[in-house]
């Protein structure tokens, strides 16, 4: 049976394109590992494939096995040494930190940008195929065993949702048991301003007809703080993502600013180093204990991501979300 | 059986289009499209339950095609915008440029709006409450000032929140529905918004409005890889489609602190931004907009930002892309009508 390796399915969604869903989608799935879970992205934006680029693997190619595709793997279980981390110095203690180092989930993906054969091509599909496509991503595709797979969509309501659904719901059950894999919900995500938030209502909308949970709201791009004066800018207006999450009755899980090292880490691959006494949500960073080389490209993704700032952001809103998630698992 | 990794086949951009016979079952998965010449006779169709309904449908191109593009014989100039990202700002800069083409009082402009299920335009443009007239003789865009006409799929909505839930034909038959009814009259020109991505809303606005010609489609990007990677995408289609690119837009390129005047990149073009890839494309390049929130500002209202912000260093700059618009399509003088 498709999905049998699964125990819950989040989905990541928005009504608009370029607020984040990918971006947020592949944090998720970062501090996810970093807590321990085991991780899978299953990546539908079919003509605009983005998570690829962002987990750092786009050269990386699908492999076949007997009964299915076997997703790309982004990292193994392992334990990373604590000499690097200084962003969750606060939450240390009860994250899956161990004796010598915190040891992190195994984290997979899969996408259509793994199959095309030249990065440049656009795919020029009509509904059909693309429904053909969402499918076969949703059954021949061989995960390990996973905690979460997040499913990262492209923007709007259309036939990659629709296929989503229906194959989803005839494969979940939407309360947990050891029979078929939890659809747990939807992760919806918004930027500040009020175009977005018309745009994201009509998913929340999308989501109430097809009875997903909502989760939650993150609002993304919610300010910019300008690296010369430590003005914080709100770029994108404010306070849209949090407004929408009250008028719903969803619950808002936070705001997530621009960091332009953020987007430096995912372009080049470089471990974000922050000047000294930068406040984060009313956190000052804690001191690094060792003097890493400016611009060190050293290191996996996930290692060099708990030098981000928005780390401690995720750490938040992901220990929220599992415990949501959790909870509903013993109440039913 | 394992799936194949073959490179899945794409779409026949060049077929010429027929009139789709009512399915009695879903499209199958390779099916040519009922649209299509090979409909009912292409080697994927045996044994699809429409099989017999396509075979038997008349041949030749669409009957309503000639009727669109009677319908916008009137209609001068028509130029796509075209984004294969989201959120990189296609919208505001239709609506930036339909506003800055209806400066010019010699003008008449239309903007149609074809992203179906997250239609901004009307937001954007300070018309959001206004419904559909529909006379004998179809239907009347929404004028926002005396040459300025707006068409989009959220005037038709009974609750503006609702999620428009559905697949490509039917999106496809509102667009020509669209395209068939709305009186645009005398219209110098029309600026088409469409959705992210490339696939059914692009294809059917491109056959529909290939016989009553196209100027070409301006490219909208952000600075950073991750959009320009998709832009590409969009690049290879317009190429496969025969649609001529006009030039490429980069937007939030920069960002000037009001604070301090610093100027930052929030997205940094970590591998030359849209102009390198522009000249790899051998594209032309024609401008690049600073991120300024009071455009997002100005579009949350509905409010024209050049005209609140004329002095703005990015209204300089993007009445200088409008202008490079207008000199790549061959309007004469000066588009903005201000010498």
């Amino acid at each position: 049976m498709p999905l049998e390796n699964i125990n819950n399915i989040v989905l990541v969604l928005s009504g608009k394109g370029g607020v984040g869903k990918s971006s947020i989608t592949t944090q998720l799935a970062l501090t996810l590992s970093l807590q321990g879970h085991s991780v899978g992205v299953l990546d539908i934006d079919l003509t605009g494939p983005s998570i690829p680029r962002f987990f750092g693997i786009e050269e990386s190619k699908v492999r076949q096995a007997p009964g299915g595709w076997i997703p790309v793997p982004v990292h193994d279980r392992q334990t990373l040494s604590h000499s690097t981390a200084n962003t969750n110095g606060t939450h240390s203690e009860n994250g899956a930190e161990k004796e010598g180092g915190r040891e992190i989930g195994p984290l997979s993906c899969m996408s259509l940008g793994f199959i095309l054969a030249n990065r440049k091509d656009a795919v020029i599909w009509r509904g059909p195929k693309k429904t053909a496509m969402v499918r076969q991503f949703l059954t021949d595709v061989l995960w390990p065993q996973l905690d979460y797979l997040l499913i990262d969509t492209p923007p709007g309501t259309s036939d990659e949702h629709i296929s989503l659904l229906e194959t989803l719901l005839k494969h979940t059950s939407p309360s947990p048991s050891s029979v078929a894999p939890h659809l747990a919900g939807a992760v919806v995500v918004t930027t500040p301003q009020a175009i977005s938030v018309s745009d994201v209502k009509k998913e929340l909308n999308f989501c109430k007809k097809t009875g997903v949970r909502v989760l939650g709201v993150v609002e993304n791009m919610a300010g910019y703080v300008c690296p010369n004066c430590s003005e914080c800018t709100h770029v994108f207006s404010k306070g849209g993502g949090k407004a929408m999450a009250e008028e719903f009755g969803v619950p808002f899980l936070g705001s997530v600013p621009l960091d332009p090292l953020f987007v430096v880490l995912v372009e080049e691959g470089t471990r974000p180093v922050y000047p000294k006494g930068t406040v984060i949500g009313g956190k000052t960073l804690a001191e690094r204990e060792e003097i890493v080389e400016e611009g060190s490209k050293e290191g996996i993704l996930v290692d060099k991501y708990r030098d981000c700032s928005l780390a401690t952001l995720f750490d938040d809103i992901v220990r929220n979300l599992v415990e949501d998630i959790r909870s509903r698992d013993l109440g039913a | 059986m394992a799936p194949s990794l073959e490179e899945p086949t794409q779409v026949d951009l060049s077929a010429p289009l027929k009139n789709a016979p009512k399915l009695v079952a879903p499209e199958p998965e390779h099916c040519p499209g009922p649209e299509s010449e090979q409909a009912g006779t292409a080697d994927n169709c045996a044994g699809c339950p429409n099989q017999k309904l396509c075979a038997s449908a008349p041949k030749g191109p669409d009957p309503d095609i000639p009727l669109i593009t009677q319908r916008l014989s009137s209609v001068r100039h028509k130029i796509l915008v075209l984004s294969g990202k989201g959120g990189v700002g296609k919208s505001t800069f239709s609506s930036l440029l339909s506003q800055a083409f209806a400066h010019n009082p010699n003008l008449t402009v239309g903007l149609m709006d074809t992203d179906i299920c997250g239609p901004s335009i009307p937001k954007m443009m300070g018309v959001e409450e206004e419904t559909i007239h529909v006379s004998g003789e179809g239907w009347e865009p929404v004028w926002v000032q005396d040459n300025l006409g707006v068409m989009s799929v959220q005037f038709m909505l009974p609750d503006r929140d609702a999620a428009v839930i559905w697949r490509g034909a039917k999106k496809n038959g509102l667009i020509k529905k669209f395209l068939m009814e709305v009186r645009w009259g005398e219209t110098d020109v029309l600026v088409v918004d469409t959705p992210p991505g490339t696939s059914d809303e692009h294809l059917s606005v491109n056959s529909f409005l290939k016989s009553s010609g196209v100027d070409g489609a301006v490219l909208v990007s952000t600075p950073q890889e991750v959009s320009l990677l998709d832009v590409r995408k969009e690049i290879d289609f317009c190429r496969k489609a025969g649609i001529r690119i006009l030039g490429l837009v980069e937007n939030m390129s920069g960002f000037v602190c009001p604070g301090c005047k610093h100027e930052s990149q929030i997205f940094r073009a970590s591998t030359g931004g849209g102009r390198k890839l522009a000249k790899d494309e051998g594209i032309p390049f024609l401008g690049a907009v600073p991120l300024d929130p009071r455009i997002g500002q100005a579009c949350d209202y509905g409010e024209s930002f050049l005209d609140a912000f004329p002095d703005s260093p990015a209204c300089a700059a993007i009445k200088g892309v409008v202008r490079r618009v207008g000199v790549e399509m061959g309007l004469e003088g000066d588009v903005l009508g201000e010498d």
